[in-house]
């Protein structure tokens, strides 16, 4: 029982993190098809940022939380106008190597700038546990979740009551619709990647204080992130962060109850589990398949 | 481009090829060796990418996958290496065909996707089945020696073996591309729907450039092995996917001469010029160079320009040039002819 | 007075494809102009070569003021909204979400007249867009196009896929809007009979060019107009 709760909370933490990387992906692809691949790079490079602010990370700071999700925002806008709109009539290859480009780059300069050396992240929540009816719950897998939870919380209520955050979601559907009625669509798709770039900081701050903070942090998050973006169909926000929830419980689950499946197995164990979902349903559990007759 | 260009221009590779060796030092002849798989793997990877649009981020585990075959068959089980590389082709390429055949229900940002995590497990494979692979520690294999009763330096003989296997490979690419099969991998790039509408079909057809592109990647990495001696979960990363998919870009996707010069690149710039390259650079702008991550911005931030200013990299540059060329002549002999054009 | 819109010999090309050759038309001020012709004469592409979205060389004006290099959201900044083939709405979006779209530039958007023109709105608010019918859809983008106050509405093949108790239905409302609104409205029409009974004036283009010109009645009683666009 302890071990199903702790392996849970463990599960549902790890989670959200890749959902909220997904979502992040999903908010890209959704309004301009493009995969960034750069997403976490982008989020380790925020996340360098935070400990810079939090005083190379003495200790936590929420002031420094919230500057720097307003710092990676800023960013992600300039990413789009900078690199991405002159490549908006490019090939699909170009287009995908440029945010590879961008991974390189930004992998590069946080190893330039801060040295590979693994350094400590400090997490907002205490590391003790609560104990309920003999079984302890981790605080900070609680926490973690919450946060994402909040942050996803906060951009839903965006989308779904704001002018703004209506306009995004018409332009996504049918560009030239948009801008026939005023909507200045190219700034909308840099908001897309400013809030991208947001929730991709929140994802790396959350999970830098378990994996220690270095250059390579993300790599493996930014797989998770996909299969559950792809498990959830790539154009559903919602299909991104319950994939994410999902795939997080399912790895973790499989981890403590299925011996031959350890830590190194967790890769393609996800990615096993990506193809068979693919296969059976291949827009994703959340997609529509676009039927194309011939 | 006349009837005779592409023969012409494989006599002149053939003539480098022959002749490069004698010009240049036994350090440098290993390199070119290296260039010689490099130009397979290229040319593998550009069947699928250039001619049949698929990218695949994760041929570098095809190349891993050849090496490591090589490996154990040459350490564990008494093999000449030679006799390996076929073999270390034909299975890396089954495994492509194995993971093409659900892959290509997937288009576009899916597949690269999926193909983006192949690498990644098969290192996790790698470490978690050590008693096959030798695990983090890796496997050495013998030092690198002539063979077939021919006494010569090791670095040479590396890149003969190297060569012969391109010079095979590479004209073997241009009969693949060729004829209905290669309109085919072209039709499926340029539009899936029409090919299916002309009776193709674009699963089989993709199925079998993974399977093409992974056997050439599979043979170039049984040569990496015999040539670097020594294989480990870490020889293959991610980063060596994004290499090669950069010296396509860098060569021109779609063009298979093109590669000659990816091949080039990913030998010689990344290890060598580049870093005498950003020296200049730093030089210039005051940067530490031997700073770790530098390298990489600079190879990043070059990529970058690359993409914008000649997207269809070195092959498309010198169409251009030759266009350009033709344009002139045209313009030079119309005026010849009639000077009121001029 | 200057017209409200003047294209000013413009030609228009897709690609390699001359699509429009020298057109010129205006309309005026509270004025209901149509655009016929047979499919691929370039009526569309008029519309698209005022609104942005196509390569074009030559003038438009707008109420005397030339439009340079415009792009679709700043025409439609200006009072020119254009309701494109197949009414262009968000199809999973609600009829509301829809609506409120088409005040996305207005400050504070008067849904009351919307509604006063519209009623049945009302009663779909939270219906999906998608789902309503290919009538209901067309007057959606108008209710959507008139939110906006335009001062040109530009109607693009109202009559697609709709049955002719319907196009009336939205002629009529189209009429509804010109008389007590004052909205000038350019229409592009293959059903030339009902666009001639809204319209006071009209042009007939062929391949991308202007043939005939003149008030509906004049063209009413043209005989070439009557046998190839009137069946009679």
């Amino acid at each position: 029982m302890q071990q199903f709760f702790q392996t849970l909370t463990t599960g549902l933490s790890d989670g959200a993190i890749y959902g909220s990387l997904a979502l992040a992906l999903v908010l890209i692809y959704k309004a301009t098809e493009v995969i960034n691949f750069a997403q976490g790079e982008m989020a380790m490079f925020t996340t360098y940022i935070a400990w810079a602010l939090m005083d190379h990370g003495a200790a936590w700071s929420w002031w420094a939380f919230f500057e720097t999700l307003a710092i990676a925002f800023v960013g992600g806008i300039a990413i789009q106008r900078v690199l991405i709109k002159p490549l908006e009539r490019a090939s699909v290859l170009t287009m995908v190597m440029a945010t590879i480009a961008l991974l390189v780059i930004l992998n590069g300069l946080a190893a330039w700038i801060w040295s590979p050396q693994l350094q400590f992240f400090p997490s907002p929540f205490p590391t003790s546990s609560w104990v309920i009816g003999g079984v302890h719950i981790s605080k900070q897998d609680l926490g973690t979740f919450g946060i994402v939870a909040a942050c996803v919380l906060v951009l839903w209520l965006f989308f779904r009551f704001t002018k703004l955050g209506l306009a995004m979601r018409a332009g996504a559907l049918n560009p030239n619709a948009a801008r026939l009625l005023g909507v200045r669509t190219s700034w909308l798709l840099a908001l897309g990647w400013g809030f991208a770039a947001a929730l991709g900081a929140v994802s790396g701050m959350m999970v830098a204080p378990t994996v220690f903070l270095t250059p390579n942090m993300m790599q493996a998050v930014l797989i998770y992130a996909f299969a559950a973006a792809v498990l959830g169909g790539l154009e559903s926000p919602v299909g991104a962060v319950a994939g994410g929830i999902g795939l997080g419980v399912m790895l973790n689950m499989l981890g403590t109850y299925v011996h031959p499946v350890t830590s190194e197995l967790r890769l393609p164990v996800a990615l096993g589990v990506l193809l068979v979902v693919l296969l059976v349903k291949p827009a994703g559990l959340f997609g529509h398949v676009t039927v194309r007759r011939v | 481009m006349s009837r005779f260009a592409k023969p012409i221009g494989f006599a002149l590779l053939f003539c480098a090829v022959v002749i490069a060796p004698f010009l240049v030092s036994n350090y440098h002849t290993y390199q070119l060796g290296f260039v010689g798989l490099y130009l397979v793997a290229l040319v593998g990877l550009d069947i699928l990418t250039g001619f049949t649009g698929q990218i695949s981020l994760g041929h570098g585990a095809f190349m891993g996958i050849g090496a490591y075959t090589t490996t154990i068959l040459v350490v564990d089980h008494g093999w000449r290496d030679l006799w390996t590389i076929p073999l270390a082709g034909v299975i890396a390429g089954a495994i492509g065909v194995a993971f093409g055949l659900p892959a290509t229900r997937f288009s576009g940002p899916y597949l690269a996707l999926a193909t983006f995590a192949i690498p990644l497990s098969f290192i996790g494979l790698l470490k978690r089945y050590p008693h096959f692979t030798g695990g983090n520690v890796g496997k050495n294999l013998p030092q690198l020696h002539s063979e077939l009763g021919w006494h010569v330096n090791p670095s040479i003989w590396f890149y003969v073996v190297c060569w012969v296997v391109a010079l095979v490979m590479f004209p073997l690419a241009f009969l693949i591309v060729r004829g209905r099969f290669g309109r085919a991998l072209r039709s499926v790039r340029d539009s899936e729907i029409a090919a299916t509408a002309n009776g193709i079909s674009t699963a089989g057809v993709k199925t079998a450039a993974f399977g093409i592109s992974a056997f050439y990647c599979g043979v170039a990495g049984s040569l990496y092995a015999i040539g670097i001696t020594y294989v480990n979960p870490d020889t293959f990363p991610i980063d060596l996917s994004i290499l090669l998919l950069v010296g396509i870009v860098l060569g021109g996707a779609g063009s298979l001469y093109g590669m000659i010069f990816g091949a080039l690149f990913v030998e010689f710039i990344r290890i060598s010029w580049g870093p005498s390259i950003l020296n200049l650079f730093s030089k210039a702008h005051h940067i530490d160079t031997h700073a770790p991550g530098s390298g990489l911005v600079v190879y990043g931030v070059v990529l970058l320009l690359v993409l914008y200013v000649a997207p269809a990299g070195a092959a498309g540059l010198i169409r251009q040039l030759m266009t350009l060329v033709t344009r002139l002549r045209r313009k030079k002999d119309a005026s010849l002819s009639d000077p009121s054009l001029v | 007075m200057a017209p409200l819109l003047e294209l000013d010999q413009v030609s228009a090309r897709y690609g390699q494809v001359a699509a429009l050759h020298g057109v010129s038309l205006t309309v005026d001020e509270g004025e209901v102009v149509a655009i016929l012709g047979a499919n691929g004469a370039g009526k569309t592409t008029t519309l698209r070569s005022v609104s942005g979205t196509v390569r074009k060389s030559g003038d438009v004006l707008v109420a005397g003021k030339r439009l340079s290099r415009a792009t679709p959201e700043s025409v439609a900044r200006i009072g020119v909204a254009h309701v494109p083939e197949g009414r262009g709405i968000f199809a999973e979006l609600t009829v509301w979400e829809n609506l409120r779209m088409g005040a996305y530039m207005v400050r504070r958007p008067d849904f009351k007249i919307v509604l006063d023109y519209f009623p049945w709105l009302e009663s779909r608010r939270n219906q999906q867009a998608g789902t309503l019918s290919g009538g209901e859809q067309q007057m959606l983008a108008l209710a959507r196009a008139f939110l906006a106050r335009p001062r040109l509405l530009m109607l693009d093949e109202p009559s697609l896929g709709l049955a002719p108790l319907v196009t009336r239905e939205v002629f009529r409302v189209v009429s509804e809007l010109n008389q007590k609104e004052g909205l000038a409205v350019l229409v592009v029409e293959q059903n030339a009979a009902i666009a001639l009974g809204a319209a006071q004036r009209a042009y007939v283009l062929e391949t991308g060019s202007v043939v005939v010109a003149g008030t509906a009645d004049e063209l009413r009683a043209n005989d070439a107009v009557r046998t190839a666009y009137l069946g009679y």
